[in-house]
């Protein structure tokens, strides 16, 4: 960039600063201060303590726990969004704010809860038990309490942009003959598919270092249902302060990559949508549409 | 107009002598589920001091999982006593240098004022007829104990458990090994934490025994009532001892110390004890717990010290990761 370049807007080199010493403060160092901490150890150490058997396990605990729960939510969270969009219903209102809900409920209030809801003798786990489902105390009540927390995400994400689309594209559509499903498939989605993207993974990450809820529906059993926040809480119980920034540099690490991939999803699926707009139709018109014109 | 004037006038009045009466004040860094007990004591010694002394001195108290607490001393909170429930916990601020490396000696009875012990906790009737230990690894026994290496409470069962194998005639370490990993397989589950263990076990009515303090017994039957559990003493149990000290770089910075080990020697004076009775933490003063020998039976314990060397030797065979504790689990 040429020293002699003016941005139209004033105050450019004012609020970049401000941004950048903003995220500095509470992002970088606190991140950096992490790593630093963990590197207090030897390669040979690091290494140990990020592939033992019970580290290991835990990860897939936390990893697939909290991936499971953010493709649920990405499901039911999009069919919340649409119906709170789309139709008009008596307490809309109040849904709309139920949804907020898990994000300013204490996690251990919601863990507590879903614990007692989900045991064999709690209002929901009576029926479940009978049919042989066990939720809470085994790996399934993580996944419960992930789709809890990560709810928001997935709904807050897509309502805007569900309501932004134009009802003359579905008119459109119809006019041209697509039937609802192509319609859905084939015109909303490809638009709704970015921001779908980002709820899943706002889900999926604030999922991974979910501790407060999980930690009372898990059951905590060790290679079983035992989450990587918990083996980091218990490096603390040991003042091994080192062995539990190894741990949180590790899920950091995984985390990073995961979000990355997300991201470039996103950028993917959002280059090659508005791409393939401009060059071809977004439906191919079935024959009659033809005949009709 | 004028009559709201007066009002506020009357306020910053009566608001004065607080003010004024808030000279001293000390910060007890406590563990989590001491708050009762201090919530009694606190007044009884401000009221006693002041007669003493003629000063005003004001207690806050801060609670949390111990472990997080003396952390948070080490890092800066600025208690002026630490009141814990292990002694690894003091042990580790008087490494850091916050503490007396003697802390044990500053007080009676290795600083530690009053005690627990583990105890089971069974459903109405005994069911199971859980009598003693061997009873809780018969098959189709489920037992509720928190978190084994993580918490302080589920530590001291694990302990328990394992001083009584190992006092069996002909034990080895390996035998009590054995017994404790037998143990751990008929748990269900790991409670985060013990009230999280006592709400498993009598509100979602998991389980068939539960370890926990003598203490929460008490805390149980307030909230659930006499009529559902009864409480059972094995034949052996631990000794949980509740530290205390003094944080020595603290109240010589504040110039509290006169006052800090006036308030922890206060424990042990007669109504220190009394009160401690009274939140069912077993006083160390003979005469009162003869007062309440019906709320204490006589029950045979061994310490800590006794039997695993300390807590901080403890800690590094049973509960650091890969110590003993760690293997009993891969043995499931």
């Amino acid at each position: 960039m040429s020293r002699t370049q003016h941005n139209v807007l004033p105050g450019f080199r004012l609020s970049l600063g401000y941004a950048v010493t903003y995220l500095s403060l509470l992002v970088l160092i606190p991140l950096g201060a992490l790593i630093a901490k963990s590197m207090s150890l030897t390669a040979g150490e690091f290494w140990q303590i990020a592939t033992g058997e019970r580290a290991l396990a835990a990860y897939r605990v936390t990893f697939g726990a909290a991936l499971l729960a953010a493709v649920v939510n990405a499901v039911f969270g999009f069919i919340v969004a649409w119906v709170l969009v789309r139709y008009p219903f008596p307490g809309k209102r109040f849904v709309d704010a139920l949804v907020d809900l898990p994000f300013a409920l204490p996690t251990a209030v919601a863990g507590i809860t879903l614990a007692t809801l989900y045991a064999g003798t709690g209002w929901i786990g009576r029926f479940l038990e009978p049919l042989g489902v066990k939720v809470a105390f085994t790996p399934l009540g993580i996944v419960v309490a992930l789709i809890f927390i990560g709810l928001p995400f997935v709904v807050r994400t897509l309502q805007p942009v569900i309501e932004d689309f134009e009802p003359e594209v579905e008119e459109a559509a119809a006019t041209l003959g697509a039937s609802r499903m192509q319609t859905l498939v084939r015109v909303l989605l490809p638009q709704l598919l970015p921001a779908w993207l980002t709820g899943f993974a706002l889900a999926f990450a604030r999922s991974v270092g979910e501790y407060g809820s999980v930690i009372f529906i898990a059951g905590n059993m060790p290679m079983v249902s035992e989450i990587t926040p918990l083996l980091i809480v218990s490096k603390l119980e040991q003042y091994d302060l080192p062995g539990a920034t190894v741990l949180a540099v590790v899920m950091l690490v995984i985390s990073f990559v995961l979000l990355l991939a997300i991201n470039l999803l996103q950028w993917f699926a959002a280059t090659r949508h508005s791409g393939r707009a401009a060059v071809e139709p977004a439906i191919t018109l079935p024959r009659t549409a033809e005949v009709a014109v | 107009m004028k009559c709201l004037n007066r009002l506020l006038a009357l306020f910053v009045l009566a608001a004065l002598p607080v003010v004024a009466s808030a000279e001293v004040s000390l910060l007890n860094v406590s563990y989590d589920v001491s708050r009762d007990f201090y919530k009694d004591f606190n007044p009884k010694f401000v009221a006693a001091w002041k007669a003493r002394t003629g000063e005003s001195i004001e207690i806050k108290q801060s609670h949390a999982g111990s472990t997080k607490q003396v952390r948070a001393v080490a890092d800066g909170l600025a208690g002026d006593v630490v009141t814990m429930n292990q002694a690894a916990d003091i042990q580790f601020l008087a490494d850091k240098g916050f503490v007396a490396a003697d802390w044990k000696g500053k007080f009676k009875d290795g600083a530690a004022p009053f005690t627990s012990t583990i105890v089971f906790i069974v459903r109405k009737g005994n069911p199971k007829q859980i009598r003693d230990w061997p009873d809780l690894v018969k098959s189709g026994i489920q037992v509720i104990l928190p978190h084994p290496k993580n918490t302080g409470n589920g530590r001291y069962s694990y302990l328990a458990a394992y001083g009584w194998a190992l006092h069996q005639p002909g034990a080895t370490d390996k035998s009590a090994q054995g017994f404790v990993s037998a143990v751990l397989r008929n748990a269900p589950l790991f409670a985060a934490g013990g009230r999280d263990a006592t709400t498993t076990f009598m509100q979602r009515r998991i389980g068939d025994v539960l370890l926990t303090f003598e203490s929460e017994a008490e805390l149980i039957a307030r909230e659930f009532g006499h009529g559902e559990f009864e409480v059972v003493y094995p034949s052996e149990s631990v000794l949980a001892e509740f530290p205390v000290a003094v944080v020595d770089k603290v109240v010589d910075k504040k110039g509290t110390r006169k006052q800090a080990q006036a308030y922890l020697e206060y424990l042990w004076s007669q109504e220190g004890q009394e009160t401690a009775a009274r939140n069912y933490i077993r006083p160390r003063d003979p005469a009162v717990l003869k007062a309440h020998a019906a709320q204490f039976p006589a029950i045979k314990t061994f310490t800590v010290d006794e039997v695993f060397g300390g807590w901080s030797k403890a800690i590094a065979t049973h509960f650091k990761d890969g110590g003993i504790l760690d293997q009993l689990y891969s043995l499931k």
